[in-house]
């Protein structure tokens, strides 16, 4: 049975000092356990909706909560909600594991499960061996396993994914893309993928919302079966080429 | 094995610069017969160091406790002040371009102002050694905390960690490098500080320091003891110096690339 909350978002908007509106009266809702992919060029307001749900940032209208399975209104506490971000941001001179192990650290966790339970999540994140390796010695794809792991350690209910792949190469991203859906199956977790990668998102999503200026130009539900998402499939195709074509309109660049 | 021979080769190259320049001092002036007043002779200035072999210990272990106490306290007052003039914004405002200006100024200037405070003796050298050495740990330690990554605080904020947790886990690990290069610059400074302390507060006896070595055997016309005591105010240095920047790597040879090539 599934715990995690439903991530509500009405009608949120966000303009800046200096008057620039990243987010535009945006509502959308993400059920339990569901991982909704947000699509749509640089400088839609992507990112900026994903710091507000992590709070790092602060709406000028609107809000986006967190509505835990009996209808009550949550507010996720430090732990529960966890974001992965573009870059690994990891901490230079910690080892992997160190570095995986730090949310559970800030939270108080004692040394000895916080160790086994780091070993846990690097394990699931495909990161066996590196444990005391430095950042520094780590490729673009490893760190941004070891980013994953620790985002993942304190096993949070939401988890905010933004844009994880996007520095590493298409190669390393198919293979993260497995591992992404691997580890968030695995947690149950509600959450929400920001990606460039129509391809990305039509493999781990369950719906694609197609952002433009600050608002949803599209939702879409993905029709296939979350099991096994095969990318060299007809079906899995036809979905890719179907958001492609709704960014071409969004972008105004589609011919008929 | 191999580390070993590179680590001789490292020490031996300026080791045979330094014994080619003396032979080339002491021929210099042998030839060009210079009185030995103004230059003495390397070979005169040994012995004359030999000679007075239990004065020039003492003073050296005066000297060197006065720059060291003076160092740890410029570090020590250096990497806190910094701290909290980092974290708190009207000290930020107000006291960092101060402290970027008071760097400017000769502060060893101040020495005799410390005379009339502390005294003759011992405290006024360990403060005029520090009071010249903290402004460089100060300002690396203010510029390290302030170019902390933006993103990995996030981390730390997104965690709920409390200001003291994040400044002990990620502000001062990540300022280690600025500060590092900060108390290098410091260990020079102090034993300046400590030997202009010394020429102003004048203390004697059986333990004067190196600086009044220097004051005296210039008053006695004993050009080959001034600069056996200036030689030995320079290992001073020198020893400092070398201990905090093996300190410094070894803090940072795991992880900061400033620390990857400095043994080659």
């Amino acid at each position: 049975m599934n715990s995690a909350p439903e991530v509500v978002c009405e009608a949120l908007s966000r303009r800046f000092p200096n008057g620039v509106c990243a987010l535009d009266k945006i509502s959308f809702r993400v059920p339990s356990g569901g991982l909704t992919a947000i699509i749509g060029p640089s400088g839609c307001g992507k990112t900026t909706l994903l710091r507000i749900a992590a709070r790092l940032d602060q709406s000028t209208e609107g809000q986006i909560r967190c509505v835990s399975r009996d209808g009550t209104p949550m507010l996720p506490r430090a732990g529960q909600l966890a974001v992965c971000f573009q870059e690994a941001r990891l901490l230079p001179w910690r080892t992997a594991l160190e570095n995986v192990a730090l949310p559970l650290e800030l939270a108080g966790v004692d040394r000895a499960e916080r160790r086994m339970r780091a070993n846990r999540v690097i394990h699931a994140a495909g990161l066996d061996g590196a444990q005391q390796r430095m950042p520094a010695q780590l490729s673009g794809g490893m760190r941004m396993r070891v980013a994953l792991a620790r985002a993942l350690v304190t096993q949070p209910s939401v988890l905010l994914l933004d844009e994880p792949c996007s520095s590493v190469d298409e190669f390393t991203r198919m293979q993260l893309d497995e591992e992404i859906r691997r580890l968030w199956q695995a947690s149950g977790a509600t959450t929400i993928l920001v990606t460039h990668s129509v391809s990305e998102a039509v493999f781990l999503a369950d719906t694609i919302i197609v952002m433009e200026h600050g608002r949803v130009h599209a939702t879409h539900t993905v029709e296939l079966p979350q099991g096994g998402r095969d990318r060299t499939s007809l079906a899995f195709s036809q979905e890719v080429e179907f958001i492609m074509r709704t960014l071409a309109c969004a972008a105004g660049v589609a011919r008929r | 094995m191999k580390g070993t021979l590179a680590a001789m080769r490292t020490i031996t190259a300026p080791l045979v610069a330094v014994v080619l320049l003396l032979g080339c001092w002491q021929v210099a002036v042998m030839v060009a017969d210079i009185s030995p007043f103004l230059l003495p002779r390397p070979t005169v200035i040994a012995h004359s160091m030999w000679s007075n072999r239990e004065v020039l210990f003492d003073a050296t272990l005066s000297t060197a406790t006065a720059a060291l106490a003076g160092f740890a306290l410029a570090a020590l007052v250096g990497i806190i002040g910094g701290s909290v003039i980092a974290a708190v914004p009207v000290l930020r405002r107000s006291l960092y371009p101060l402290a970027t200006i008071l760097q400017m100024v000769p502060l060893v200037a101040v020495a005799p102002l410390l005379v009339i405070w502390l005294g003759f003796g011992l405290p006024t050298a360990i403060a005029a050694s520090a009071v010249v050495a903290v402004f460089p740990v100060l300002a690396s330690t203010i510029d390290g905390l302030r170019s902390v990554d933006p993103g990995l605080r996030e981390v730390f904020l997104l965690a709920e960690a409390p200001p003291w947790t994040r400044w002990r886990k990620l502000d001062l690990p990540a300022s280690i490098p600025a500060i590092v290069t900060g108390l290098r610059i410091a260990a020079g400074l102090a034993v300046i500080g400590a030997i202009v302390g010394e020429f102003v507060s004048g203390y004697g006896g059986s333990r004067a320091p190196l600086g009044i070595v220097v004051m005296t055997a210039m008053r006695e016309a004993r050009t080959e003891l001034v600069f056996g005591a200036v030689a030995l105010c320079a290992v001073v240095g020198f020893v400092l110096f070398g201990v905090v920047s093996t300190l410094g790597w070894l803090l940072l040879r795991r992880w900061h690339s400033s620390a990857q090539h400095e043994l080659e």
